[in-house]
């Protein structure tokens, strides 16, 4: 079935079709419509489950946390502040090894106040312990919605689905909706390996000594390890039965490419239209969306962007007195391929809180990139007033 | 009531183990240890930090016989809400899902989750072992520190100026089904208000006074005697509060004892001079004035 809906309301669709049993959310702008719609079909019994309408998203995470700690299959969505309240609870997700599913919005951070995308809010839980993914149109972020449970509860792992405010949010893009049976077969019901349970008892996040902590941290590592061979495939299996596949990392027009985009989010729809214009006029320059950020896809940012003489890093977020944070990631999981397949990396920090990043800041880049043999900064500044 | 009386109506099976890490004389795991055997082995617990965080013991230990989730200090009462409504989705409707807490964890920094909870009545029931200070970080003040009291944060030169808060009032106003107060000297008492609590449905509260040896500055074994001594001098009353409208004592007589013992007896209030006592009285008779027409006006 097609439907033309706002990419909440697809987040909403991800959710109910995969079975979400506890649904815990406090509202923030431009979050609102995914659990409006959440609570409707709650009320009107298209899903069952139960939805907690705590007083605040620390709450929200503290009661997903607990829901998915008894072996409920448990879902939030939040944004921006909501999602920097809920940081404490972030890391008491991933350390209990709860496979919680969360939606975030990106969304700037105040002050000043900016409800418009930036996604310095998500990167900022980047040392959290969830699994993030960046998703560039509603298709995949419902899409990426279902197959989040289903990574989640092999690995272990809380995983964040993330989005751009409004061009995803609350644009309405026709997306193709699976059959619930499909869906089903696809995500059979949880089954938690420990969980609550008072004919079994347990203590969980007792203290940890020394003696062990690390070998917690350990495990927890190699879990994100692991995740990247999972998605894959998770993928794999999402494509034969539904047609669609959209990879950690995506390389597009990329083959013999001299100038790489790097990008994520929308900013990756316009560089495609940049992409093709350039490539009418036979310039060599390709693109590869970064869909995973956390586990990072080191080996597969190496083997598509080794080779090529310049890559563009695109940021449309700041770790003030650092940069933008891909490029950063970028650059480090670059650093140790042999210098004669080591591309320059040029970052752009760009659209922050919702700044538009039209073709003509994606050619400017692209121009200016070329124009400059060793990158002029680590991070320039484009569509900045001066 | 005689010694063999109380025993006899104690049950004696134990959900909770010897070895745990509570200093000697700590009530707490005497409060647990009671609660427990009310509520039964059908009980999950969910436990913000505080003392009991040591108390329970480090991984891989327990000294719980019932599943235990630890969690951040502030979400008792939201990571409950989630087991509760994990449990509702299996159809269970009986485990009960207990939340314990320290005075920090529910007057201070958990209290906007308590709020949330309760204002849902959700089918919890949320203890506070009170201990009137953070003891786990080293006895620092908390709003259920009494005026006068020294703390690690209050020094005797400047000890606490504020009254304790009455978080039993503040979660009456939330109009919950069932609030009541217990402690350790009185186990008949606080099983029965913990059965009582176990049958009912929504949020329960149970406000259980702990007395602290080494935070309140007293010797070891006399915590049984202070805890009745806080009962019996007005300090802390015991009460049952239903739907947050119906007060009820539930002291078995009213014959009240004189403050100063209670106070000369712990060395946090050692440095009372005769007026701060008298500020001291006051403050414990105007909240028993308080209760008193709550309870006049539930009649
Ligand atoms: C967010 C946060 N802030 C501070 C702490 C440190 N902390 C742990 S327990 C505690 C005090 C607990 O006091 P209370 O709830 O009264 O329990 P008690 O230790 O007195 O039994 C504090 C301040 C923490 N764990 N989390
Ligand atoms: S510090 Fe006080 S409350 Fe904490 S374990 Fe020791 S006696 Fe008990
Ligand atoms: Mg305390």
């Amino acid at each position: 079935m097609k439907k033309v809906i706002i990419g909440n309301h697809a987040v909403s669709w991800g959710a109910r079709l995969a079975r979400a049993e506890v649904i815990s959310a406090y509202p923030i702008t431009p979050q609102t419509q995914v659990v409006e719609e959440l609570s409707e079909m709650c009320a009107d019994g298209r899903l069952d489950a139960r939805f907690l309408k705590v007083e605040s998203e620390h709450s929200a995470m503290a009661a997903c946390i607990g829901a998915s700690a008894t072996g409920a299959r448990a879902f939030t969505a939040t944004s921006s502040h909501g999602l920097a309240l809920m940081h404490e609870m972030l890391h008491w997700a991933a350390g209990g090894r709860h496979p919680i599913v969360m939606a975030n919005i990106n969304r700037a951070l105040g002050p000043g106040w900016n409800i418009w995308t930036d996604q310095t809010d998500s990167l900022s839980q980047r040392d959290t312990g969830w699994v993030q993914l960046y998703c560039e149109t509603n298709q995949e972020v419902l899409d990426t919605t279902i197959m989040a449970f289903r990574l989640a509860e092999t690995v272990d792992l809380p995983v964040m689905i993330v989005l751009d405010a409004f061009y995803l949010s609350h644009t309405a893009e026709p997306v193709d909706i699976p059959d619930q049976d499909a869906v089903d077969a696809f995500l059979p019901r949880r089954q938690a390996r420990f969980k609550l349970d008072v004919s079994d008892p347990h203590a969980f996040g007792a203290l940890v000594r020394p003696d062990s902590y690390m070998e917690m941290r350990l495990q927890l590592q190699e879990a994100m390890e692991r995740t990247r061979d999972v998605f894959d495939r998770v993928e794999v299996e999402w494509q034969q039965r539904f047609g669609r596949r959209y990879g950690a990392v995506e390389a597009y027009r990329a083959d013999d490419a001299e100038l790489l985009l790097v990008t994520s989010g929308t900013i990756t729809s316009t560089a495609r239209f940049v992409v093709d214009r350039r490539r009418e006029r036979n310039e060599a320059v390709g693109l590869v969306k970064v869909k995973m950020f956390r586990p990072f896809p080191v080996e597969r940012l190496r083997a598509l962007l080794g080779g090529a003489r310049q890559v563009a890093v695109l940021d449309r977020n700041l770790s003030p007195g650092r940069g933008g944070i891909f490029s950063e990631e970028t650059r480090a999981a670059l650093y140790d391929l042999p210098e004669e397949t080591r591309p320059a990396i040029h970052g752009y920090v760009v659209g922050l809180g919702g700044r538009d990043v039209t073709p003509t800041v994606l050619d400017e880049i692209i121009d200016r990139t070329r124009a400059s043999a060793v990158p002029e900064r680590e991070d320039v500044w484009v569509g900045v007033n001066p | 009531m005689s010694q063999v009386m109380i025993a006899d109506r104690v049950p004696t099976h134990e959900l909770m183990t010897s070895g745990h890490l509570a200093c000697p004389g700590c009530a707490a795991p005497l409060a647990m240890r009671l609660v427990l055997k009310a509520l039964g082995p059908q009980t999950i617990v969910v436990m913000p930090a505080s003392c009991w965080s040591i108390i329970a013991g480090p991984w891989p230990q327990s000294s719980l016989k019932v599943p235990l989730y630890h969690t951040a200090f502030e979400t008792g009462a939201a990571t409950a809400s989630g087991v509760r409504a994990a449990l509702d989705m299996q159809g269970d409707r009986d485990t009960t899902v207990m939340v314990w807490a320290g005075d920090g964890g529910t007057f201070d920094i958990g209290l906007q989750a308590l709020s949330g909870a309760a204002e849902r009545n959700e089918d919890i029931l949320y203890c506070c072992y009170d201990n009137e200070a953070y003891m786990n970080t080293g006895v620092q003040r908390s709003s259920a520190t009494p005026r006068g009291a020294w703390t690690s944060t209050t020094p005797a030169s400047h000890p606490e100026a504020s009254a304790k808060k009455d978080i039993v009032a503040v979660l009456a106003a939330h109009h919950i089904p069932y609030i009541a107060t217990a402690t350790v000297a009185y186990p008949v008492d606080l099983l029965e208000k913990v059965k009582k609590a176990k049958a009912i449905r929504g949020t329960r509260f149970l406000h259980i006074l702990s007395p602290c040896p080494p935070g309140w500055k007293f010797p070891d074994e006399a915590t049984i005697e202070l805890a009745r001594m806080a009962v019996a001098c007005r300090v802390f009353p015991l009460l049952e509060i239903e739907d947050g409208v119906r007060w009820r004592f539930t002291m078995d007589d009213d014959t009240t004892e004189p403050l100063q013992p209670y106070l000369r007896c712990q060395g946090r209030f050692a440095h009372l001079t005769d007026e701060q006592i008298a500020q001291f009285q006051s403050d414990v008779t105007a909240r028993w004035k308080w209760i008193e027409r709550q309870v006049a006006a539930s009649e």
